[in-house]
């Protein structure tokens, strides 16, 4: 909430011009081709690959002196790495930062999708730390390339046919795969598939994986579908109980274990929307207490 | 309660001032400095360099000083120092047969023209613990002799002449640059070989002894490994030549292996190159084993599915820098994802549980 200069020392945003370019560059053909993965020369960061260095990226070479930033890990903004990208920001490029959704243009996300529905000219940041939705069915690069280009995603069918065949559902909860705009098969990152149903949006949503260099995209307004059959629907699903603090029934939710007998409390996983929430003078089962 | 997730920014700053105060250890010890660094712990200093492709002994020791000794951590703060550095141009390649070798030994013959000079190594030494540098054994000097001709000819080039050897194919094509381009596979030899030279020692060490043990086996033998300093030469536009900016030490070992030959090939002598920042002997010598067992393609070799044959397997996995952040990101919370598995695993085992119980009844 507090805009400063940026550290002289480094370039704003870190990044230098010509690297923002090339990384801009594939940001456009990624738009361009919604789901496809763009190699890019992803470059080391001062933050360890796994740890949003592609978000950074991406990040870096969208900001503007004007935007307004926000950083989420887990959906929460005081998580330690969403404190620790959020710092690097301030440092090397002196934007404001925010933790209000509805206030941010530009979001770094970890693991979840805000709940309060983002705007067009808001762009959403994802860390991706495997992009290739076919990884684990084929390890190969060579071969994932292909199977993509040909369309070639029986595979993904089987796996998630053999889920239900053994476990009668499909047994992926979160980095649900999704189809984007009927051809490419996307990994959307690792959201809970309850965030699933959101990645249509009026925001641009860009997709950054450092370490495998590659960037991909979902333009505002895309058609993104989570992969089912017909007699087994996708299902967005969240504990099954309301915030204990804001009384929310629709909020993801983190199951907190409160005491030393196993006791739990639920509270909404987006800290910026559930302390909205209350301040609006909703209440949970525990808001009487101490708990916040 | 809530508080668990909470205060992550006080903790931060706290845990560094904490880690501020281990790497200095116990203050009433001396200080190190980076010339001690440099000086006293230069194969170190090498590694880091090596790993780090950056060539600059006084950043390589402070790295090494501030991650505690952690040459991984030096590796990557120097790698992360190196990305904003700007590319100002391109060097000639160097010429390592004008080496001013301070090691230079073959093991394919007995007497090498040009002089075999074993250099400062630890090959002979017995590894007993020397007690007497826990007591500061003062300044050694060793005896001196003339050093080797300034051009040193190649062992493998003597084959060459007699076509025992396969010869390398010359080419003017600008190589990649894997830090500019992003990884594309399969990849040519001389981006597999910029990929191993900054891999990690010791995955591409467990790789070289891997095909020595049979997993894709090239018996290798060192053809020669020379150890010294080349002159880095850089075209500068404003004068139209080339001028000396500079000297880095190099290790290069270039292997010599059996290959029984092909239908189109008869039975010759094939190579495995290795080149690295500093006297970063290992890992030169694993490096060309690693190279050698990627060539099998290009050699008409069988593929018998060794993982040092498998080019996207090696290449993939050999950077310490890309492992360990990917290996230790998994301390991140994570409890997001795990509160949705959580609740998927409840649901089965629900449904499960029923289907036992209706069985049962």
């Amino acid at each position: 909430m507090t805009a400063m200069q940026h550290d002289p020392a480094y370039n704003f945003a870190y990044l230098d011009e010509q690297t923002k370019r090339m990384i801009r560059r594939a940001l456009l053909k990624a738009l361009a081709i919604p789901g496809y993965q763009v190699p890019f020369a992803s470059r080391e960061m001062p933050m360890p690959y796994g740890w949003g260095t592609g978000g950074v990226q991406v990040t870096a070479a969208c900001l503007t002196p004007e935007d307004r930033l926000k950083v989420i890990d887990q959906g929460a903004d005081d998580t330690t790495n969403a404190v620790s990208i959020r710092k690097f920001f301030e440092r090397t490029a002196g934007v404001e930062t925010t933790e209000h959704t509805t206030e941010s243009t530009i979001i770094q996300t970890r693991h979840r999708i805000p709940e309060a529905p983002l705007t067009e000219g808001q762009i959403l940041v994802y860390q991706v730390p495997i992009p290739e939705p076919l990884r684990f069915l084929e390890p190969r690069e060579t071969e994932t390339r292909k199977m993509h280009a040909l369309e070639e995603y029986g595979l993904m069918y089987v796996k998630l046919y053999e889920d239900i065949a053994h476990n009668g559902a499909i047994s992926t909860a979160y980095a649900y795969p999704v189809k984007v705009e009927g051809r490419y098969v996307m990994d959307p990152s690792p959201i809970p598939k309850f965030d699933n149903p959101r990645l249509e949006s009026a925001a641009i949503q860009l997709f950054g994986a450092g370490r495998e260099q590659r960037i991909y995209a979902v333009p505002p307004h895309t058609q993104v579908v989570s992969l089912d059959f017909e007699d087994h629907p996708f299902e967005a699903s969240k504990a099954d109980h309301d915030c204990d603090l804001c009384g929310c029934g629709t909020s993801y939710l983190d199951e907190v274990i409160v005491d030393d007998a196993g006791g739990r409390m639920f509270v909404c996983s987006d800290t910026d929307f559930c302390a909205g929430r209350r301040a609006e003078g909703h209440s949970g089962r525990l808001s009487g207490e101490d708990a916040a | 309660m809530y508080v668990a997730v909470k205060g992550g920014e006080r903790a931060i700053d706290a845990a560094h001032e904490w880690l501020a105060e281990e790497r200095r250890g116990d203050a009433s010890v001396p200080e190190l400095s980076l010339a001690q660094i440099r000086e006293q712990m230069s194969l170190a200093v090498n590694r880091v360099m090596a790993e780090g492709s950056l060539y600059d002994p006084d950043l390589a020791a402070l790295a090494i000083k501030q991650a505690r000794g952690d040459l991984i951590e030096a590796i990557f703060l120097i790698r992360a120092y190196r990305t904003t550095l700007p590319r100002i141009g391109h060097s000639r390649a160097v010429d390592t047969g004008a080496m001013r070798c301070d090691r230079r030994i073959s093991a394919t013959f007995k007497d090498a023209p040009g002089g075999q000079v074993l250099g400062p190594t630890f090959d002979y030494t017995h590894r007993l613990l020397d007690f007497k540098l826990a007591a500061e054994a003062g300044t050694p000097s060793a005896r001196e002799a003339d050093p080797l001709a300034p051009e040193v000819p190649r062992i493998t080039e003597f084959l060459n002449k007699d076509g025992l050897i396969q010869d390398e194919v010359r080419s003017e094509d600008t190589p990649p640059d894997m830090t500019r381009q992003p990884m594309e596979y399969p990849a040519n030899r001389a981006l597999r070989l910029q990929a191993l030279t900054r891999g990690d020692e010791g995955f591409v060490l467990g790789m070289a002894y891997s095909t020595q043990r049979g997993y894709g086996r090239n018996h290798p033998f060192v053809g020669e490994l020379r150890i010294g300093a080349v002159e880095v030469e850089m075209e500068i536009p404003e004068l139209g030549f080339d001028i000396c900016i500079g000297e880095v030490v190099l290790t290069e070992c270039e292997t010599v292996n059996q290959f029984a030959g092909s239908k189109t090939e008869p039975p010759q002598f094939t190579r495995g190159y290795g080149l690295v920042f500093g006297q970063t002997e290992r890992k030169a010598i694993a490096m060309a084993l690693v190279d050698r067992a990627l060539r099998w393609e290009e050699l008409g070799e069988e593929n018998v599915g060794a993982p040092a044959q498998d080019e996207e397997f090696v290449l993939a996995h050999s950077d310490n820098i890309q492992a360990t952040g990917f290996l230790e990101h998994i301390k991140l919370p994570h409890y997001v994802d795990f509160q949705s598995e959580l609740e998927l695993v409840r649901k089965m085992r629900k449904g499960a549980l029923d289907a036992m119980k209706e069985a049962a009844e």
